[in-house]
């Protein structure tokens, strides 16, 4: 019936229907899992990290790299699933946006952190060029 | 243009998709109890991180490709809003 309908819309040329999904490789199967394996990884490491260390810089330090490799190795098997056009260029944009973004982020929290007058975790870290 | 996944690999992805999201659970523990301001803006940041991954896996299980742009769509929300919370804790307003 739906078929029919589409038919006669002339739509079945235009938009393919969801059953006509494309199967995947092999290949590319055990690379997408462990690309997806590799990033939960990674954000169970970056999680852990914020949970765990002591100071706001420390915390910073686990989760901005963890996070970030994470997420793109998410995105990186998301290339491998969708392919090198549409979705996949649309996933090495992300790629590229998470490594430009998160530690311009990250630097800007640090600079808050230091106006607030956070202070480093030790005695042995120093902001440059204060000597206290 | 939509991608079926293989049995094995859509398991994965649906258990990684669990674990994930008892992360981003688990990071919000952060925003709540943080001590500082700062300890807040960086378990978001976090959280905007596990969200777009979390996206991209969406994308993955469902096969409908879309969510990736969603995904990048969801990380310039939050570096646009990490930023704007910085301005606002250093200089005490976001547009001067």
């Amino acid at each position: 019936m739906i078929g029919e309908l589409r038919h006669a819309l002339g739509a079945a040329d235009l938009v393919p229907l969801a059953t006509e999904a494309t199967k995947l490789g092999t290949v590319q199967t055990v690379v997408a899992t462990a690309l997806v394996l590799v990033g939960a990884f990674f954000l169970t490491v970056g999680t852990v990290g914020l949970l765990r260390l002591p100071n706001v810089y420390n915390r910073m330090h686990a989760t901005t790299k963890a996070t970030t490799i994470g997420a793109s190795s998410m995105f990186l098997a998301g290339f491998v699933v969708f392919g090198p056009g549409g979705a996949g260029l649309t996933s090495l944009v992300g790629i590229v946006f998470l490594f430009t973004t998160a530690p311009t982020g990250a630097h800007l929290i640090s600079r808050a952190a230091h106006r607030m007058g956070v202070p480093f975790f030790g005695e042995e870290a120093s902001w440059p060029g204060e000597d206290d | 243009m939509a991608v079926e996944l293989p049995g094995f690999l859509a398991t994965v992805v649906e258990a990684v998709l669990v674990l994930s999201a008892t992360l981003t659970l688990l990071a919000g523990y952060r925003v709540v109890s943080g001590p500082t301001t700062p300890d807040r803006m960086v378990a978001l940041d976090t959280i905007g991180s596990n969200v777009v991954a979390i996206a991209v896996l969406f994308a993955l299980v469902t096969g409908q490709d879309f969510f990736v742009t969603i995904s990048l769509v969801l990380a310039i929300i939050g570096f646009i809003s990490t930023i704007a919370v910085a301005q606002y804790v250093t200089e005490g307003d976001i547009i001067t």
